[in-house]
């Protein structure tokens, strides 16, 4: 049957139905162009800043030529590493409490609830408690204000999705433990917790992830150095703090150095979401 | 009496067993508390949060009062603080990103769920929580540098020569051309929070029953038609829970819009000028605040901030929960 065949009411419908179908279409074309847009920008201006120097000298002083980032990209990793190992436990113990003894239970809703909202909570305010809580009573800046500050941002990441996780396992499993006379502890931590390795493995990547770029809460505690430092109790540099600061000053080889920065941490962040997806889907319990 | 060694080795069994289980019931208590004592860490975080902020607003509401969410005037010089700028500017480019960002995600997540072929779904998907992935500092760097003047050059122009020659909305679209401001904020938190909402509402697209659906179709509609009137009105509170979700986001989010916002203490109805927000004024602000008052009024702005996005993302997660038990009926 031809169009011209079909009736008007039939034609306005389906006139309307190819607008909406054009207009999504267009919708996604856009995400995938600022997405691409973005990626290019940082590879174009990125390795323009990247050399061996960046990884070899630490910042430059103003006004001098050169320079690297080297104390900002050590900083950063003591930061986000220590922080993933004091968070990755706090946050599998607060999941499996909720998981196990969730049900019903007043107080684990709430807590769960909680989560979800700091999951979104501003970065910058948990930055400005870690200052009024540490940074304004030991009275300096330091590399601890900075990674407890990115831990408080961490736990509630790997809470929701070792709860979430641990939630996907089959009752049956867990019956055959208790059967077997396992007492609730064994059950929840060598069969529930083992059957979604994989899963909570994604949650600290994925946490990791979301700390490697966070830079408003690490503003007012790591703050930023110009030397090279590995004192955790003094101001540290961060490749976050650094870009920002170097992106806003009228130094071109800070600007080449921050745009270098950015596409490291840009492309070590995009790196930690692929490979937690990879892991996810291929030993997950379905 | 033959058996009686059997009933002692049984005894004595019984009784191990019995230290066993006592053993284990004591495993299971410390288990139990240990976990919850951790779960309880999280509580305690937020509690400690607001008390803390609380604490360090205090001097400046007693200073200013509850006039000083009104006032204007916020002069470090003169050691005069009020919030209205800041509470204007976030809440200004909040809006404008969720005008831009709810068609545009609404599209992506249609496209996601109906339209793209089965074998592209995964790859676009990915790309779009890859566009969740990137650091807000990323999207600050290539607003100033890369979208802000590209913005004054063509488009600026563009909307002043039309929208600012209209009534009543002209205002809004005059001034000086400078490529940054409130509406490049709001534009860039807009491509900030597209990627959260479009994947809110893609998974709640996708739980709408296959047997409505394919009602509808078997009616005759269009696929526009199932979209506008089965999935749209079947997930309405999961689609508000996800704008909303994106809404928490942008009002807090600090990076980019310090970048791009201009920075600057004034209110203007003009939405090319150069402004401010809460996070941006603290981001700016804070390290470098000496007097007491100052330092206690950005506090102020801080719980203010927190207060806002603690109540719409509770909204969030209410109506997302409401979605998730209708999941559970299916």
């Amino acid at each position: 049957m031809s169009q011209s065949a079909l009736n008007p009411v039939y034609r306005k419908r389906l006139l309307r139905h190819r607008i909406g179908m054009a207009l999504s279409v267009l919708a996604m074309s856009i995400g995938l162009a600022v997405l691409l847009w973005i990626l290019s920008t940082l590879l174009i201006k990125g390795f323009g800043g990247i050399s061996v120097a960046m990884f070899t000298a630490d910042t430059p002083a103003p006004g001098s030529e050169g320079g690297g980032l080297l104390n900002a990209i050590v900083g950063s990793l003591m930061m986000v590493a220590l922080s993933t190992c004091i968070s990755t436990p706090i946050g599998i113990l607060a999941g499996m409490y909720l998981a196990e003894y969730g049900e019903g239970n007043k107080f684990a809703q709430v807590t769960r609830f909680v989560t979800d909202i700091m999951l979104s909570a501003p970065s910058i305010v948990i930055g400005l408690f870690v200052y009024a809580l540490y940074v304004a009573n030991v009275k300096h800046f330091s590399g601890y204000a900075g990674t407890i500050a990115l831990s408080l941002i961490a736990v509630p990441v790997v809470v929701r999705t070792t709860d979430n996780m641990l939630r996907l396992v089959p009752n049956s499993l867990l019956e055959a433990a208790f059967a077997l006379g396992a007492p609730r502890w064994k059950v929840a931590t060598l069969v529930r917790l083992r059957a979604v390795k994989a899963g909570v493995v994604t949650g600290v990547l994925l946490a990791l992830a979301r700390i490697s770029g966070e830079t408003a809460p690490l503003l007012f505690t790591a703050l930023n150095n110009q030397f090279f430092s590995a004192d955790l109790n003094a101001p540290l540099a961060n490749l976050p703090v650094v870009i920002y600061q170097f992106a806003m000053s009228p130094y071109d080889n800070w600007r080449d150095l921050a745009w270098g920065g950015a596409l490291l941490v840009t492309f070590s962040v995009l790196l930690l979401n692929i490979l937690s997806r990879t892991v996810f889907s291929q030993k997950t319990p379905k | 009496m033959a058996d009686m060694p059997d009933q002692v080795r049984s005894a004595a069994g019984h009784a191990r067993m019995h230290s066993a289980m006592r053993r284990q019931r004591f495993q299971d208590f410390v288990f139990h508390k240990l976990t919850m004592l951790f779960a309880a860490s999280v509580l305690l975080v937020l509690l400690g949060i607001i008390v803390a902020l609380a604490i360090g607003a205090a001097p400046a509401f007693r200073e200013f009062g509850p006039g000083f969410l009104i006032t204007e005037e916020w002069d470090p010089v003169n050691d005069k603080y009020g919030a209205l700028i800041a509470i204007v500017g976030t809440l200004a480019t909040s809006f404008i990103a969720l005008l831009i960002a709810f068609p545009v995600s609404f599209g992506i997540a249609l496209f996601l769920t109906e339209i793209c072929p089965a074998w592209l779904r995964r790859p676009m998907g990915t790309a779009v929580e890859l566009l969740a992935g990137v650091p807000s500092i990323i999207y600050g760097m290539w607003g100033l540098f890369v979208f802000a003047p590209l913005f004054a050059d063509h488009v600026q122009p563009l909307l002043k020569g039309t929208l600012g020659q209209l009534p009543f909305i002209g205002p809004l679209f005059s001034g000086p051309v400078m490529g940054i401001g409130i509406l490049t904020a709001g534009l860039i938190l807009a491509v900030m929070i597209i990627p959260f909402i479009a994947s809110v509402m893609r998974d709640v697209f996708e739980i709408v029953p296959a047997v409505l659906k394919e009602s509808a179709y078997g009616l005759g509609c269009t696929k526009w038609e199932v979209v506008r009137k089965i999935v749209l009105p079947y997930t309405k509170t999961g689609v508000v829970g996800g704008v909303m979700l994106g809404l928490g986001r942008a009002l807090g989010e600090t990076m980019a819009v310090t970048f791009v916002i201009g920075n600057a203490n004034e209110l203007s109805w003009s939405l090319f000028a150069a402004g401010n927000s809460i996070s941006s004024t603290l981001a700016n602000e804070f390290a470098e605040a000496e007097s007491a008052l100052h330092v206690s009024s950005l506090f102020a702005l801080a719980l203010i901030l927190f207060a806002i996005t603690f109540i719409v993302l509770s909204a969030a997660k209410i109506m997302l929960l409401g979605m998730s038990r209708k999941e559970g009926a299916k």
